[in-house]
């Protein structure tokens, strides 16, 4: 105790009246996904929209879904203001009634004067979310393990080439389009093959093959962390996250581009939200066109907004990197990707959900 | 073998010299300690044979004193392992090299101090840091709601079950067998079912993500417990008293606060400490019905061991055996002054 | 006593009837006190439940969002596909239910119900609804180009069934049923069968853990149970703390205890049983939970052991050995009966509590560890299918409901003790 003390004398007072004066203002609770991509929502978007109005962002963890939200809407006492969901979440909630509309015409023209219609990237304005980034789920491996490096999705699949435990994230969504990649599906024929039976059946038999080697990840922050302590030398993971961990931390992890999917996470308000207008200000000012370039200098999640594009710049702490080389969105990360399609899912979760569990109990 | 057992002096020096030999073949002393532990208590049960048993029954009783110990250590260890493995300097969940040598610099208290820092505004500064702890720290938030809950869950568990155990404890008391199990079956049912239901109802009347949803789960979970120690202990309470205190022109309250008040008074401690740590401890219903703000300790602890598992639930577990051991204490002490409440009084 | 002569209390009322009517007062007055707990319980216990019971049969969010429709297609014989004037109505309730956004009653709702039946379908609603109001007469034709999936009689059947608020569906469902496309209840596709078979994993787990706790709570309640009280109350503490102390703790310390960097494999690398690579997965699987469970629930099954075992008199076994007997038979025709009460409380009381387990097995149960009531929370908290959940809850609550029942008849709840 003593040790703290002394070592708080140090510390300047000025951090202690900022942390204790607290807001007269409205407090707003934004939910997001936890760790590195909550530090650039906090850094680029919380901490200026707080400086700017005055007002308190309370910060929280959640691992998606649409769960909570629904829970609370019908409990008709709703503590989150705005949650950062993927897109299926945002599509499947605002069809259910539990999130409230947000009017595209408040949403501000680019700094260049653009509307904000035609600002926006294609599909990333909905009649409940505005889209903020672009993220991908690939694969990532840990490069002392490997003498030649794995360059594609096969060789995700291949344990005798590349052998060693892979960590893949628990649910059928996105691992099924990666089994049929890997198992010779080009990126643009994978949902076609996923709407027969037969196609379901092939991608399920492509994951038994490596069945017994996988590790199953549930939480974004798990798959760097399975990498770093040697649990699994090869997993599947979100590119921000594992982008932080080569940068910041200085992991020896290579990534694999070819099969990524990408999709767009958005700010979507619960219905009843008690801070409606200050949930709905900081929703225009994070989807401006400064603090979406700017987030993009923490994480290397693509901004949806094209004048943010031509504003993105070098990592924060380390200005050798230039961001715009590491998002989902550069031509040699696109050369086999995937765009997630939300109504297969939102078609098709409930029932192959079921039969993934049925199958990984099996 | 017969002559070896009967000399306990003996047998101990034996014991500790094949405890040294263990030691020195696995070069480790964790071994020579469960050695001890498994083969040394037996030993000493053991002296108390009769002279004209058997070796053949001697050996059987042994290796079932070896094995009822090894069970008892099953129970025991792991509540009784996180404690030192808490105090560990390195983020993992095992012995260092550092600890098994006993070399203080191994050992710290950081995962205690984390328990404090974790969600403070400013750990480090001066000014305003218990302030900022108070309101700020996560766990400590935790343990405010946990406590604030379990308190008042408590009370009104433990006064609205004694009322009842009175009642079903009455020789007249109708439906006795129906009433009893229906105010036992919050233990029985599934807590994802009881969860669940209250998540349902409690939200179309609005309390769900509220502090009273949370307190009135955590009430309708404790008063079995309530129930049950309270009837066991007015199950050896001896009617004739109050027909005395009667006799004498006690009216009903009298009797009820001088006579019988004080006999089942170490019932309802009792019931009120299992009412009590039921709502410490509960956490499914917390995960159905409450909001952040009502976090509680377990609730806090169910996220870490599911996100990241972190030595700091190791020394907040600790702590928490702590609780259970003074909780343990003070039921025992009660027990003890129940039976000789008891023992005063005739019949 | 004579009948002539009654016996006349003070008052001059007779005795018999005074006494009736005393204790018809004592009866009132015992009930009376047991009632505010009754109540509270109805409330916030009985009640809830219930509820959950209800909603796993009722669910109205066909008939909620086109009421119109609902009622015409009830009426319809299932014959090819419903008349012009169905199309109609339900062309029209679709483009009324778009503008709607109240929490429970929109087209996505519904979409979603009917897609628990007809996997596939959702987009179907949603996006056809989007069109209604420009589709106009003739309305099957019209509504047939938008979408041709409309000319499947099963999406109509389904809906028909759908349109009932009580419905069977979801312990279809729960059962690992369906219906196929003529509206027939028919086994699932076996890669598709999940509830039958974790319900069957449930009880075999269960039994498994209640196995293992006998076997070891027998030998220790027998041991304290023979021992002089100040050892046996000494041994009692190895029981009780582990017993008070919080659940999460101890899964905390299994966790700690049993994962590949943990105690245990540390000790065997260390000794050199295993090799550093060839650590055992001992947790977050099926063992994990048993092993962890089987902690958690064995004080359950010692106390009522020693509490039954402490009262046999020791002289029942001193008396049958020295007339003769063998330790075996003697225990077996002896001791063993005598304890069968406390092993039957035990064992259905730990067999009650395993197969309601939530919290351990979520935590430390990984893929293959889960058990029914971690399926229930899934659809609670992650699919929201709460219809489905609700259906396995049921199913649930009456295996254990039954087996209370059980207990009730050849313990009595009444005789349950702690310590």
């Amino acid at each position: 105790m003593k040790k703290i003390i002394n070592k708080t004398l140090i510390s300047s007072a000025v951090i202690a009246t900022l942390a204790f004066s607290s807001a007269q203002a409205d407090d707003i609770t934004v939910v997001s996904w936890g760790g590195a991509y909550t530090k650039s929502q906090v850094e680029a978007y919380h901490k200026p929209w707080m400086a700017q109005t005055g007002n308190t962002v309370v910060s929280e963890d959640y691992s998606g879904g649409l769960a909570e939200i629904k829970a609370q809407v019908e409990a008709g006492n709703v503590t989150w203001d705005v949650v950062d969901v993927e897109l299926s979440d945002a599509i499947r909630g605002c069809d259910e009634g539990i999130l409230e509309v947000i009017d595209p015409s408040i949403l501000p023209a680019a700094d260049d004067g653009t509307a904000a219609a035609d600002d926006f990237l294609p599909g990333s304005i909905h009649e409940c979310a505005v889209a903020n980034i672009i993220w991908s789920t690939l694969i990532a491996f840990d490069t002392t393990k490997y003498s030649t490096a794995p360059t594609t999705m096969a060789d995700f699949f291949d344990l005798d080439k590349f052998p060693g435990k892979r960590g893949m994230r628990k649910s059928p969504k996105a691992m099924l389009e990666m089994a049929l990649m890997g198992d010779g599906v080009p990126a643009n024929e994978v949902y076609d093959v996923m709407s027969t039976e037969a196609g379901i059946a092939r991608a399920f038999a492509k994951l038994d093959t490596i069945k017994d080697s996988v590790v199953w990840w549930e939480a974004g922050a798990q798959p760097p962390q399975l990498l770093a302590d040697g649990e699994v030398s090869m997993t599947i993971v979100w590119n921000g996250r594992i982008f932080n961990a080569i940068a910041s931390e200085g992991q020896p992890f290579g990534l694999i581009w070819d099969g990524q999917i990408y999709d767009l996470d958005l700010f979507v308000i619960p219905k009843g939200s008690k801070n409606l207008d200050a949930a709905l200000d900081f929703v225009t000012f994070a989807t401006g066109t400064q603090p979406l370039a700017d987030q993009a200098s923490w994480i290397p999640y693509g901004p949806t907004r094209q004048s943010s594009i031509a504003k993105i710049g070098t990592f924060h702490s380390d200005a050798s990197i230039n961001m715009v080389d590491h998002m989902p969105t550069t031509a040699a990360a696109m050369k086999n990707a995937l765009q997630n399609d939300f109504e297969f899912w939102a078609d098709n979760q409930d029932q192959l959900n079921e039969r993934f569990n049925a199958w990984l109990t099996k | 073998m017969n002559k070896f057992i009967q000399q306990k002096g003996k047998a101990i020096i034996y014991l500790l010299i094949a405890a040294v030999l263990v030691t020195f073949l696995t070069g480790t002393i964790k071994a020579a300690v469960g050695f001890l532990l498994v083969f040394g208590v037996p030993l000493y049960f053991m002296s108390k044979m009769p002279e004209y048993a058997t070796t053949g029954e001697r050996f059987t009783r042994y290796m079932f004193l070896v094995i009822s110990s090894s069970i008892l250590v099953f129970l025991i260890t792991p509540v009784i392992i996180i404690i030192p493995l808490s105090f560990n300097a390195e983020p993992y969940f095992t012995f260092t090299d550092g600890m098994l040598n006993l070399d203080p610099d191994a050992f710290s208290m950081r995962w205690y101090m984390d328990i404090l820092h974790n969600g403070m505004a400013a750990p480090q500064a001066v000014e305003g840091w218990w302030k900022d702890m108070w309101e700020n720290a996560q766990w400590i938030r935790a343990a405010r709601n946990s406590f604030f809950i379990a308190t008042i869950s408590t009370v009104i568990a433990t006064s609205l079950g004694t009322l009842a155990a009175l009642g079903l404890s009455r020789p007249e008391m109708p439906y006795r067998a129906l009433i009893t199990s229906l105010l036992i079956s919050p233990m029985i049912v599934p807590l994802v079912i009881t969860a669940t239901g209250m998540f349902f109802f409690y939200s179309d009347i609005g309390l769900a993500k509220t502090y009273w949803g949370v307190i009135l789960a955590h009430v309708t979970l404790g008063v079995p417990f309530v129930i049950i120690t309270v009837t066991a202990t007015l199950s050896g309470f001896d009617m004739s008293l109050v027909r005395a205190a009667q006799n004498m022109g006690a009216n009903g309250w009298t009797t009820f606060r001088r006579i019988i008040m004080p006999l089942i008074l170490p019932g309802m401690i009792s019931g009120a400490l299992f009412a009590f740590i039921t709502s410490l401890d509960e956490v499914v219903a917390v995960l159905f019905i409450a909001d952040v703000d009502q976090r509680t300790i377990p609730r806090q602890m169910f996220s870490g061991i599911r996100e990241q598992i972190s030595p700091t639930i190791l020394s907040v577990a600790s702590i928490l055996v702590l609780i259970s051991i003074i909780l343990l204490t003070v039921l025992e002490l009660l027990r003890r002054r129940s039976e000789r409440l008891r023992g005063m009084s005739p019949g | 006593m004579s009948t002539a002569e009654l016996t006349l209390t003070e008052d001059g009322i007779p005795l018999k009837e005074k006494l009736a009517k005393t204790t018809a007062l004592q009866r009132r007055r015992a009930l009376l006190l047991t009632l505010p707990l009754v109540i509270f319980l109805v409330v916030s216990f009985v009640f809830p439940i219930g509820q959950m019971l209800f909603s796993s049969v009722h669910n109205d969010k066909v008939s909620a969002v086109v009421p119109t429709f609902a009622e015409a297609i009830i009426q319809w014989d299932g014959e090819g596909l419903p008349s012009e004037q169905i199309f109609e109505i339900f062309v029209k309730d679709l483009a009324a239910a778009k503008k709607v956004r109240e929490i429970g009653r929109t087209v996505g709702n519904m979409a979603t119900r009917i897609n628990y039946e007809m996997p596939g379908s959702r987009s179907l609603f949603t996006s056809t609804a989007r069109k209604a109001k420009k589709i106009e007469a003739p309305y099957k034709e019209n509504l047939i180009k938008v979408n041709k999936k409309w000319a499947n009689p099963t999406i109509w059947l389904t809906m028909q069934r759908a349109a009932r608020d009580i419905t069977p569906a979801f312990y279809v469902a729960a059962l690992d049923l369906k219906y196929d496309e003529n509206g027939d209840i028919v086994r699932a596709d076996e890669l598709y069968q999940i509830y039958l078979n974790n319900f069957i994993k449930t009880l075999g787990v269960s039994a498994l853990i209640t196995l293992i706790c006998v076997v070891l709570a027998y030998p220790v309640a027998y041991l304290l149970s023979v021992l002089p009280l100040r050892q046996a109350n000494l041994l009692m503490i190895m029981v009780l703390l582990p017993f008070w102390t919080s659940l999460l703790v101890r899964t905390t310390a299994w966790i700690a205890i049993l994962q590949t960097e943990g105690v245990i494999n540390d000790m065997l690398v260390f000794m050199g049983f295993i090799s550093d690579d060839g650590r055992i997965q001992m947790i977050y699987n099926q063992t994990g939970t048993i092993i962890a469970m089987v902690h958690i629930l064995l004080p359950f099954m010692i106390l009522p052991l020693y509490s039954v075992m402490k009262t046999i008199p020791p002289t029942y076994m001193r008396a049958a050995l020295s007339m003769g007997a063998k330790p075996l038979y003697a225990y077996r025709k002896v001791y063993l009966p005598q304890t069968l009460p406390g092993l039957a409380a035990g064992t259905l009381l730990v067999f009650i509590l395993a197969i309601g387990y939530y919290i351990t097995p979520a935590l430390v149960g990984g893929e293959d560890g889960l058990l029914i009531s971690n399926l229930i929370a899934y659809h609670i908290q992650k699919s929201l299918n709460w219809s489905l959940g609700a259906a396995l809850g049921t199913l649930l609550l009456a295996v254990v409901l039954i087996l209370y029942w059980l207990y009730n008849k050849l313990i009595g709840i009444d005789k349950l003790r702690f310590g």
